[in-house]
């Protein structure tokens, strides 16, 4: 054996240091852009000027509907999404994969296109818009549309989350759990519900997230009316045509709101 | 007519010259930031321009004068700067950004309605009969201009006319195009915006006219930017602006002559 330090345990030593530095270095780049914009949003304001944006008569309304309105929508997605997504995680037809598919299809939509879809399906000329009209519903420009509009938006990410989840589970428990005697309301209550729990509720946080910057579907299909349908990402958008510092207010409140659910949520999912 | 004659022969001559400068001479780019609605006006007119100044090209940045304001403070390059709105190239002007601004056109609010709806409403005394109207937010230069015609109209149609508009209000836009969809696609019944923007919807809605003495009228100021690269070439192209031959798409695309005040 020569002197000096083997092939294996030099190459070993390049990658200890090149391998955190590759790590940090991306990871950071990725953080820096997240982080910069946010922090840039909170800290070019003062206190006292943050004060008196929150005091501007379109934040007390908005921030009361936004939080209506996405209650409401998660509530929708999960209650009609979770079914979906036990029936699509257990189909393997092509049929069913496609419906897959088309399920994701809002995420791709430019959200004003999306606004305009809605329109053309449950607006006064829409493909139902006739049969709402004659049960006397009217739906574009009520708060009923802006719900719609965000769980149209919303609904994908936690369906997906929730249908990978139920694929997921050992399929032989269900198994087990059928072969015991076990009906399938009991199977999907007492074993898959609470095995897919942490998922399920991580794909509910991302939709709400999603229905809480939800705008330009509301927009073009709910409109804009303080305390009816102006949620807070609309106004926000008002406030940016009149006054910057009341638009960066109501941001702020959007950033830190979001960020508590979040984590409120990720700690519920460890617990 | 005499003129008309000559146009082919000048189109000839300038192509020549054209041909002849551009392996002469690097081609020179007039940046112009126009209001969204002057849009196709613009492109009309920067044909010509370009057929008029050889080697000349002309860029066009077309958004809300908003932005094209907000772009400008924050150090874009541009020759020339058309603004739908007085404000934003009166606070571009007080900040030293453009020299000696000049209104070129003007446009006017009028009542669009949906379809069906005509007989209805027929005057802008009609609206309070429409059972959904859609406006522009009073934040956007439409919606300030809206709130201020009701408050006109009060006067000839009764002073809760405001009020009595204002229940049946249904959404506060936020841009004049989102309005004209909502009338267009048949959602609202009635709505305030710009003639310009009425008539680019070609039939879809019916026009009615606010009178003008109720009506208030929005001045389109134009101004070479202090520091436009180009200041001569921006110089001609504000100069075609306001020339007859500039007039007449203008015109076409319903812009008027301001009012003498």
């Amino acid at each position: 054996m020569s002197a000096g330090t083997p092939p294996r345990e030099r190459r070993n030593g390049l990658a200890a240091i090149a391998w955190p530095a590759a790590l940090g270095l991306l990871s950071g780049l990725l953080l820096l852009l997240v982080l910069l914009p946010v922090a840039g949003l909170l800290f070019t304001s003062s206190p006292g000027r943050l004060l008196r944006g929150l005091a501007d008569p379109l934040v007390g309304p908005a921030v009361r509907l936004t939080v209506a309105t996405t209650v409401a929508s998660v509530v929708v997605i999960v209650a009609c999404g979770t079914p979906l997504a036990w029936v699509l995680a257990r189909r393997r037809h092509r049929l069913w994969r496609v419906l897959e598919t088309v399920i994701e299809l809002p995420v791709v939509l430019p959200p004003a296109v999306a606004g305009v879809a809605l329109l053309l399906a449950f607006g006064r000329r829409g493909l139902l818009g006739p049969t709402l009209g004659a049960l006397g519903i009217g739906l574009p420009f009520s708060t009923a549309a802006v719900v719609l509009a965000q769980s149209f938006v919303a609904a994908p990410f936690y369906v997906q989350a929730a249908i990978a989840a139920f694929r997921r589970l050992d399929a032989d428990l269900v198994l087990v759990a059928r072969t015991l005697g076990a009906s399938w309301p009991r199977v999907f209550f007492t074993v898959a519900l609470p095995l897919s729990w942490p998922a399920l509720a991580g794909g509910a946080a991302l939709s709400w997230a999603r229905a809480l910057g939800e705008f330009g579907a509301t927009l073009m299909f709910a409109g804009n009316l303080g305390g009816r349908t102006q949620t807070l990402p609309l106004a926000i958008y008002t406030a940016l045509e009149s006054d910057l510092q009341t638009a960066q207010s109501l941001s702020i409140i959007l950033v830190v709101v979001a960020f508590a659910l979040l984590v409120a949520i990720r700690a519920g999912v460890r617990r | 007519m005499r003129h008309l004659v000559h146009y082919p022969l000048v189109a000839l001559l300038a192509s020549f010259l054209a041909c002849r400068s551009a392996a002469a001479a690097p081609v020179q780019e007039l940046v112009v930031f126009e209001a969204a609605s002057l849009k196709d006006v613009f492109a009309k007119l920067a044909r010509r321009f370009e057929r008029d100044n050889p080697g000349a090209k002309v860029v066009a940045n077309a958004a809300g004068s908003q932005e094209l304001r907000a772009q400008i403070e924050h150090g874009a390059s541009a020759d020339v700067m058309a603004s739908a709105d007085r404000k934003q190239m009166d606070a571009l002007a007080a900040q030293g950004l453009v020299a000696a601004p000049s209104v070129f056109t003007c446009n006017e609010p009028v009542v669009v309605v949906r379809a069906g709806l005509a007989s209805v409403i027929r005057a802008l005394g009609d609206l309070p009969r429409a059972e959904r109207i859609v406006i522009g937010a009073p934040e956007v230069p439409i919606g300030a201009y809206t709130v201020q015609i009701l408050r006109n109209g009060a006067a000839k149609h009764g002073a809760d006319f405001p009020a009595r508009v204002q229940a049946k209000v249904a959404s506060r836009e936020l841009n004049v195009r989102q309005v004209l969809a909502k009338v267009a696609l048949g959602e609202a019944d009635a709505g305030v915006v710009y003639r310009t923007d009425a008539i680019a919807a070609g039939g879809k809605v019916t026009i009615v006219t606010i009178p003008p003495e109720l009506n208030v009228v929005a001045e389109y100021p134009i101004a070479v930017l202090e520091a436009a690269p180009h200041r001569e070439l921006a110089r001609r192209w504000i100069d075609l602006v306001k020339s007859p031959a500039g007039a007449a798409p203008l015109r076409e695309a319903g812009f008027a002559a301001c009012p003498r005040r």
